[in-house]
């Protein structure tokens, strides 16, 4: 199967009027469907930017960010259709690409949940601008909220959650447009240390659940180890991939908080700091 | 929530104190309202002062009651009013609508500002004989005055206002695959509500300001016109009530929307 993301080559400068800054530079690498993949590196080396990139807020500068997946399915499906009918049509198949943005789901730093609508109404407020409230959608939000203990306060204001509960609505608005691929941005961070580990657990068994692909970013070396499939090291500005590190635990669907006492957590771990450190003594 | 079920009794002294100062107030604000109208008749009428040019509270009150019998006092009031909402309520939708393009066009924004930043601080007393010369005099150009006094602080306030809200709250609506007009509807106008009311809650009055500079020039009616017109022939109890009538007006409008800010910020 092809890999639903690929990046090749991607470069990537802020410009402003003091010069150029250049925050990534020849980044590639592949996400299969379904994986979970985790992306540190040092603070301010363009890990946020790099989610930019993916989603399309943002357009490298070099090299491109490539959906193999999304781009075969519309193949396959131009093809049948080109067997059933006579005239062909292949705009489709040129749009693959870009059209598959639609199916990202990016979750920030905060929660961001705006004050003046109810948890509710912020939760469906993606299904709101896609204009994609219908039955079969909003039934989907009611499910998650009632799974996800949130149901109670659907009336409430966001100042009157937990910050546990903030993140999991903030969740739950990204899930609601049924994303296949899931950009995480440090959404840990600004929680406090036991709630992090909660809701690192919810989040995963709710990714693990939902069938998602995800990526995350992190500067929490033991989140990544406890959540992630591969990881990709980055180095310091000018970002660039450093390494790939693959995650083999022996037991299969340990949550994240299960793996931080699993043996082989230390050992990914110790080999993951080594990869930083050297970095740091790189430069 | 209901917490009245178990209050300590610290916070039930907390709660009397509170109260209790709250009425204090008041009563002193009250007051002092009165000692200065029996300060002033007093004087008055013990020859201190020259009730002709000074004027005193029972003489206010005697034309005030005289202009309430020939109805003419309504006349006065009722202009200045509807003058000055009718100028709030173009200040309020030309002042949103202009802060919205300056937002939408970043470009246009910075190539007027220095415009708006000089309009702005232009004393609008001087524009008003020559608005009287370009629309007549007429209430045209009173209604024209009234907003060149509130608009230009309401666009610059409003535009500074959406500029600044958290560009990640911006950054979210485009992560939901919104558009600049989903950022606008959904983030920039209902996150500045509270701004929109404190910016229109201190507009009410320079709109009233600008109406009466209207008047002082180019009108046959209103409490504005009364002022000038009472000055010219001497009768300062015309002067000073249309003075005091015009102190309650703004509070009342003030009040209103003072009103309608907590409601709206309470239902949110």
């Amino acid at each position: 199967m092809k890999p639903l993301l690929e990046l090749a080559h991607v470069s990537y400068a802020y410009h402003s009027k003091n010069g150029e800054t250049i925050a990534l530079t020849d980044i590639s690498f592949q996400v299969k469907k379904g994986e979970f993949i985790a992306v540190v590196g040092p603070s301010g080396c363009g890990k946020s930017t790099l989610l930019s990139l993916i989603s399309g807020l943002l357009l490298p500068e070099s090299g491109s960010v490539l959906f193999p997946w999304a781009t075969q399915q519309v193949e396959d499906d131009y093809v049948q259709e080109c067997a059933a009918r006579e005239h062909c049509d292949n705009r489709n198949v040129v749009q693959a690409g870009t059209g598959f943005r639609d199916k990202i789901g990016y979750m920030l730093q905060k929660d961001h949940l705006f004050e003046w609508r109810t948890i509710y109404k912020n939760v469906i407020l993606g299904l709101e601008i896609q204009k994609k409230q219908n039955e079969e959608s909003l039934a989907k939000v009611e499910k998650m909220l009632k799974d996800y203990g949130l149901y109670r306060f659907r009336d409430a204001r966001p100042s009157e959650l937990s910050g546990g509960m903030r993140q999991r609505a903030a969740l739950i608005r990204t899930l609601a447009l049924d994303p296949e691929l899931l950009l995480l941005d440090e959404p840990f961070s600004a929680l406090d240390f036991q709630t992090r580990l909660t809701v690192c657990d919810d989040v995963a068994s709710i990714l693990r659940k939902e069938k998602k692909t995800a990526i995350l970013v992190t500067h929490d070396l033991s989140e990544a180890v406890s959540m992630a499939d591969h990881i990709v090291v980055l180095t310091k500005r000018p970002a660039t991939v450093r390494t790939i590190l693959e995650l083999d635990f022996e037991e299969k669907n340990l949550t994240p908080f299960e793996r931080r006492n699993a043996p082989e957590f230390k050992m990914y771990f110790n080999q993951l700091w080594k990869e930083m450190d050297g970095n740091e003594q790189k430069q | 929530m209901s917490r009245n079920s178990n209050i300590s009794s610290t916070q039930e002294n907390y709660l009397r104190r509170m109260k209790h100062q709250q009425y204090r107030i008041k009563i002193i604000q009250i007051l002092i309202f009165f000692v200065f109208l029996g300060l002033w008749e007093t004087a008055v009428q013990l020859s201190w002062i020259d009730g002709f040019i000074f004027s005193s509270p029972s003489r206010i009150w005697k034309t005030f009651a005289g202009m309430w019998e020939d109805r003419s006092i309504f006349l006065h009031m009722g202009i200045t009013v509807a003058e000055t909402l009718i100028s709030f309520a173009l200040v309020v939708v030309l002042g949103i609508s202009m802060a919205v393009l300056l937002w939408y066009n970043e470009e246009l924004s910075r190539v007027l500002e220095p415009y708006l930043v000089v309009l702005n601080s232009l004393p609008k007393s001087a524009l008003a004989p020559l608005l009287i010369v370009w629309l007549g005099a007429n209430m045209k150009s009173i209604i024209v005055a009234g907003i060149s006094v509130a608009v230009f602080g309401t666009i610059l306030n409003l535009y500074t206002g959406f500029t600044e809200l958290s560009p990640d709250k911006i950054k979210l609506i485009y992560t939901l695959r919104g558009s600049r007009r989903d950022v606008l509807t959904k983030v920039i106008l209902p996150g500045t509500i509270p701004l929109q009311l404190s910016v229109m809650k201190v507009n009410i009055g320079l709109c009233l300001v600008g109406v009466v500079i209207g008047e002082f020039i180019g009108a046959r009616q209103g409490l504005g016109y009364l002022i000038i017109y009472g000055s010219q022939v001497f009768k300062l109890d015309w002067v000073i009530m249309s003075i005091m009538l015009l102190c309650m007006i703004a509070m009342v409008l003030y009040g209103i929307l003072n009103l309608i800010e907590k409601r709206c910020l309470r239902r949110r």
